[in-house]
């Protein structure tokens, strides 16, 4: 099968790429980029006033299958995430079961396969059962095919745990993905600690709660020259840990989720309590924000990952204090990232398309991210600037939980080729 | 600002309302006070009305308090509590609040746990909402009954130096208060233990002491709080004896204060821990005098949300 995509505007961070050129996708994978192609056999997709990029990359999403399908399946979560423009997610192990063994990981893939929507990346727990005591096996899981390890949901709490991870993960050159979070010091908090959070009276999250464990980590790293990634960064703090860490040589790598980018704890305040505000690590003082925006700019972030984090209606719908950590996000990452990080200038579009593909892509060691020759023809095509209504209640997701239901936003994926296969999701 | 152009259909805390509106609650309360004062305490101004009381965590004043205030004005009231109720067997919040609003009351009182809850039933109901309390949050008739009566005792709100003592991370009584007091025009300061004054405290825009005696120096109103107890065993405080020699409120430390100091507590009072009882019944102490107003600011409460008051007073 062979297909032709002409007259948009490739952007691929991975060869220093943007211009207008034609890309032909042929047995699966990208077979020629060039100012004119021609291939008088290939269906042709007409790209003119898109950007085609490499297929976007989320890689942290939860697809709740096995045990919670009510909240999302594989197959709608990777149909969500075609949607959304991307062409690959890695899922967290936080499945009931846990996935911290083969059966749990081939059937993850199984119905990924099935489904058809986007390639799916399995991450494997650290632990067995997520309980933070053993090892979980981690080469059986690696051989079924999973790409990096995180107990994701929770911290892996125990130092010695952590270190024999970052030990072990080596022999299978995976990176050990950390939820920092000290549960001592979030305590009973919902969100984060600061003014907004003593305005609400709700209990707080101090920044120090992510801050003390990256912190640890990185001391831990320093020793067993391990790959180290951090889940959903969200502190000023820790992020210059990180580039302080990675400027002394160490293999650390983070991802910022973007709503740590777009807002900031007032949210809670603003939105009157809902609970489309309430997620894990919480939004953060307008400080980090920007910290974090500096951390887009000058490259210490690697990746932006939604966090896709589905929750039933029923769940959310009460009050505060009661409900789940976290939002849904494949769907709305795109267009956020448009609109609010490309347009004013805080990164360019082929930076965004970075940190949403070729940056993932080298975090988790996988084959996607860029447009060279050879390579999987995975692709994205957005409209650059068409305007958009995030609208919660027809997303393709199971789950609406979003705070930003009701955003106009300018941006919007048009739609994805997967092996150079045209998603319809 | 009249009793008929009251706007609201909730009163879920200090912190959006205005200082007119605040006034406005509190004059109405005035006209209420002299029903207790009569032989027979009741007026028909909310009769075929139905306010359901839904306290979903104990209390015993503040829905006595409510329940006087509803019987007063000649309202139906419904006592509703979660235990016992189709909550203990895990119905929602908001659930409930539908199976109540099915049986059309025009008021609901609650008291709740979680922060926001009041808010969250107000957006669902047609039945005007009341936040009794809502965890460490607001408790809006609370710091309408202090300032009523600080207004009582001192004529006036504005310009006064308020103390206020205690657990302040906990309180809903201090959030409501520390609204409708700088709202109005007071200089509050608040004082506790480091382990209980919640982040950026001072953003509310008080002063922060972190010694009594500090807080306290030339206050015209000391209000102490409430320490629970169960927050020793989270080693918040490393006990009652070292608290009360740090933050009680005791006759030789209540000297800092103006002279003519009143003291205040939302009670119930835990003696020998924030305040002393020879200060709790002492000539300076106005905490029964704060219940017996809560009745009246619950009446112009009810009163103003029952949409009585666009019939005039």
């Amino acid at each position: 099968m062979k297909t032709l995509v002409t007259g948009g505007r490739v952007i691929d961070p991975s060869q220093d790429l943007d211009g207008f050129f034609d890309l032909l996708l042929e047995d699966g994978v990208v077979a020629r980029v060039d100012e004119s192609v021609s291939a008088s056999d290939a269906e042709v997709f007409d790209a003119e006033g898109l950007v085609v990029c490499p297929g976007l990359i989320d890689i942290h999403v939860h697809l709740r299958e096995p045990g919670e399908e009510y909240k999302e399946t594989v197959a709608t979560g990777t149909r969500s995430a075609a949607v959304g423009g991307f062409t690959a997610v890695a899922c967290m192990a936080n499945t009931k079961p846990v996935n911290d063994s083969r059966s749990v990981t081939e059937h993850i893939l199984e119905e990924a396969r099935r489904a058809g929507y986007a390639r799916v990346h399995p991450i494997g727990a650290v632990s067995k059962g997520l309980a933070g005591e053993e090892l979980a096996e981690i080469g059986e899981m690696v051989r079924a095919g999973v790409v990096a390890v995180s107990d994701d949901g929770l911290p892996v709490a125990n130092a010695e745990l952590m270190r024999r991870a970052l030990l072990y993960a080596q022999h299978f050159d995976i990176p050990v993905i950390q939820h920092a979070e000290d549960l001592d010091l979030t305590g009973s908090g919902v969100m984060h600690e600061g003014e907004w959070s003593t305005r609400l009276g709700l209990p707080g999250i101090p920044g120090s709660s992510e801050d003390v464990i990256v912190a640890r980590d990185l001391i831990l790293l320093e020793d067993t020259v391990g790959r180290y990634h951090v889940a959903h960064l969200s502190t000023g703090r820790s992020l210059a840990m990180v580039r302080r860490a990675r400027q002394a040589g160490l293999r650390v790598t983070c991802e910022v989720s973007p709503h740590h980018l777009l807002l900031t704890d007032q949210a809670v305040s603003d939105m009157e309590m809902s609970t489309a505000t309430k997620m894990k690590p919480p939004l953060r003082a307008s400080t980090d924000r920007e910290a974090l925006l500096e951390g887009l700019a000058d490259g210490t972030v690697d990746a932006i990952a939604s966090d896709h984090a589905p929750h039933h209606v029923d769940e959310k719908d009460v009050e505060f204090t009661a409900a789940p950590f976290g939002i849904v996000g494949l769907e709305t990452t795109l267009s956020l990232c448009l609109d609010r990080l490309v347009r004013p200038g805080v990164i360019s579009i082929s930076r965004m398309i970075e940190l949403l593909s070729t940056g993932p892509a080298r975090v988790l060691g996988i084959p996607g991210g860029s447009l060279a020759e050879g390579r999987p023809a995975d692709v994205t095509v957005f409209h650059p600037d068409r305007s958009v209504t995030v609208d919660a209640a027809t997303m393709a997701s199971t789950s609406h939980n979003t705070p930003f239901d009701g955003w106009k936003l300018k941006g919007a994926p048009v739609c994805t080729f997967v092996a150079g296969k045209k998603i319809n999701p | 600002m009249a009793a008929g152009t009251w706007q609201r259909k909730d009163l879920l805390g200090i912190a959006e309302l205005s200082a007119d509106e605040i006034r406005l609650i509190l004059e109405t309360a005035e006209s209420f006070s002299q029903v207790a004062e009569r032989p027979i305490k009741k007026v028909p101004t909310l009769r075929g009305k139905t306010v359901v009381n839904l306290f979903f965590e104990a209390s015993t004043r503040t829905r006595s308090s409510f329940e006087i205030a509803e019987k007063r004005l000649s309202a139906d009231g419904l006592n509703f509590s979660s235990s016992g109720s189709a909550l203990s067997k895990g119905e929602s919040l908001i659930d409930t609040a539908l199976n109540l609003q099915a049986m059309a009351p025009d008021l609901i009182v609650i008291r709740h746990g979680a922060p926001g809850a009041p808010h969250l039933l107000a957006r669902r109901l047609d039945a005007g909402v009341i936040n009794a309390g809502d965890g460490a949050h607001e408790h809006p008739t609370q710091a309408l009954l202090d300032a009523y009566t600080i207004r009582q005792h001192k004529g006036r709100i504005a310009g006064l130096k308020i103390a206020i003592v205690g657990d302040i991370e906990h309180s809903r009584v201090v959030r409501s208060n520390i609204h409708l007091l700088t709202k109005l025009g007071a200089e509050v300061t608040v004082a506790g233990p480091l382990t209980m004054l919640p982040a950026a405290v001072d953003r509310l825009g008080v002063r922060v002491c972190h010694r009594l005696e500090d807080a306290i120096a030339g206050a015209d109103v000391v209000m102490m709080l409430r320490i629970q107890l169960e927050r020793q065993s989270r080693a918040l405080f490393p006990s009652t004896r070292e608290y009360f020699q740090l933050f009680g409120l005791t006759r030789e430390r209540l000297k800092a204060a103006a002279e003519d100091a009143i003291v205040m507590h939302p009670g119930p009072m835990n003696r020998g821990v924030e305040i002393a009882s020879d200060v709790a019944d002492g000539p300076e102490s106005v905490i029964l005098e704060q219940v017996a107003n809560g009745v009246a600011v619950r009446m112009a409460v009810l009163y103003l949300l029952s949409g009585a008051g666009e019939e005039g007073v």
